[in-house]
């Protein structure tokens, strides 16, 4: 078996997330959803449940004719069952902070802003909160600012909103109900102790508390030979640093 | 031989009054790089951006170059090259009004336009600080109540009319129709605008209203003002079918820009050559 990859494991833990999705989008700066929806949409392909996949950042993976507004109103129709939201800052309630740190709006530091966010975490039904650093800078009591909320009273729209959490610590699940994360899986690398020292907030243990999974060695045969090279067409830098240095 | 007068990329420039609110195209829909130099070059000022729905390079050149007072957006970023410097730096020493939006805010508000009616409704935003801090905004009850199962609470977003647009594109035929190819946000920002001008990397001897299919990716010239030639007009940004992002540029930019005086020396450096060709 060869050496697998850290971001190989993330890629296979969040290809598991998609399983029943039937069209996920990626939007800005995201190779690693982006190749994980690749992934599910290759290993799917003969079954009766295909995938569609919608790379905005690509040409070829782009299924949009109408202009940077389709994505928004296809999400609106109920088009889109995944898509994937960062954060500088995440926060317990799974608010999500796109904006900056310190005091808005002459920040501290300014980060780039809310893109899509203020709409695609209320109209999706599954967002997936992925940011790479587990840290208490990062994961968070209360965000600076909210950029979108993570729960919104009954006479607000929202088919959609939170339900995983992924960094490269930890995956968690979101309780809408009682506006908590849940921890599913850790990565083996990491003791709980640690994962709970390195988030800002609090969140529920779990009794059945697994372990990321390694892919097989035919899922990364065929992230390595078939994902990766279309993965270089539109996140040429990540590929590269990856799979082709 | 062409059927519309042609207009030089100075000419442009020359058309972008102080105080006005300029159209900024994203980064995959053709910015106008070649008449942003000259902007600087005439040193603009106060003016307001609405990017539709983010800008790089271009809006981050002209706020390290003093030409913005205030902008509308969902985000500035350099993308793979990160931050966006003089941009950050702009808002945290309070030397720009930021007007922070999400992507189909910035959409809706120029649909109301392009509809002609005074405002947008849109889901979303509610319990976001992007809405605590927009005294344009509103919030309505659902006055239709076609889903009556609870009353829903919508936001209402105000129209908003461009002063002018310009933006780059691959082609101009005889007739000055424009070519936006499936960069149909284009078309929304032209609809909105009072006056549209555009630079193209050529100018082909044909009418695109001959062929269905290129007329369905096409800007009618009724929205256009003026067109002018500029090859490698969206340099360092890429152009569809044409060129790709220039990421040796776009390093040295993100490397330079980090401080006001490092890019100050790279705009003048920049400034002073010609990386624009107008035949």
């Amino acid at each position: 078996m060869t050496e697998v990859l850290q971001p190989e494991i993330l890629i296979s833990e969040i290809s598991n997330l998609l399983r029943d999705d039937r069209h996920v989008a990626i939007g800005a700066a995201s190779p690693i959803p982006g190749s994980a929806a690749l992934l599910a949409e290759e290993e799917r392909k003969n079954s009766d449940l295909k995938l569609k996949v919608t790379i905005l950042h690509s040409q070829k993976f782009n299924n949009f004719t109408d202009g940077s507004r389709e994505l928004f109103d296809a999400s609106a129709q109920g088009r889109i069952d995944t898509f994937f939201l960062g954060g500088v800052q995440i926060d317990g309630e799974a608010n999500i902070n796109l904006v900056g740190t310190g005091r808005y709006p002459k920040l501290d530091k300014r980060f780039s802003g809310s893109f899509g966010s203020a709409l695609m975490y209320f109209v999706v039904p599954k967002i997936i909160l992925f940011r790479e650093e587990h840290t208490p800078r990062t994961l968070v009591k209360k965000v600076d600012f909210i950029s979108a909320p993570g729960i919104s009273p009954p006479n607000v729209y929202r088919p959609g909103g939170p339900k995983y959490l992924i960094t490269n610590r930890a995956l968690f699940s979101f309780n809408k109900k009682e506006k908590n994360f849940k921890i599913e899986k850790i990565n083996p690398e990491f003791t709980l102790d640690e994962v709970i020292k390195s988030t800002g907030f609090e969140f529920k243990t779990n009794k059945n508390l697994k372990y990321f999974s390694m892919p097989s060695q035919k899922r990364i045969d065929i992230l390595r030979n078939l994902i990766a090279p279309k993965v270089l067409n539109f996140y040429p830098q990540f590929a590269k640093k990856l799979w082709f240095n | 031989m062409v059927n519309f007068d042609l207009m030089t990329v100075e000419a442009i420039a020359s058309k972008v009054e102080d105080n006005s609110l300029i159209g900024i195209p994203a980064d995959y829909s053709g910015v106008p790089m070649s008449v942003t130099i000259e902007i600087i070059k005439r040193k603009k000022r106060n003016l307001r951006l609405y990017c539709l729905p983010l800008t790089t390079i271009q809006g981050d050149m002209l706020i390290g170059s003093g030409c913005v007072k205030e902008i509308e957006t969902a985000a500035v970023t350099l993308g793979e090259y990160g931050q966006a410097p003089r941009f950050q730096d702009a808002i945290e020493n309070n030397k720009i009004k930021i007007k922070d939006s999400t992507c189909p805010a910035l959409h809706a508000q120029l649909q109301a336009t392009e509809k002609s009616v005074p405002f947008m409704p849109l889901r979303g935003i509610i319990g976001s600080d992007l809405y605590h801090n927009r005294k344009d905004w509103s919030v309505i009850d659902n006055p239709v109540k076609t889903h009556s199962k609870d009353d829903e609470k919508i936001v209402i977003l105000p129209a908003v009319q461009l002063d002018v647009l310009i933006f780059h594109a691959a082609k101009a035929d005889i007739n000055g129709n424009v070519q936006i190819g499936r960069r149909r946000e284009l078309a929304t920002l032209a609809h909105a605008a009072k006056k549209v001008y555009v630079t193209v990397e050529e100018i082909v001897n044909e009418d695109f209203f001959e062929c269905e299919l290129k007329a369905s990716a096409t800007l009618p010239s009724l929205y256009i003002d003026g067109i002018s030639l500029s090859k490698n007009g969206a340099w360092p940004c890429g152009l569809t079918d044409y060129y790709t992002l220039d990421s040796e540029e776009m390093n040295k930019y993100a490397k330079a820009a980090k401080h006001q005086e490092t890019f100050d020396a790279y705009m003048k450096n920049f400034i002073s050559q010609s990386f624009y060709s107008n035949n």
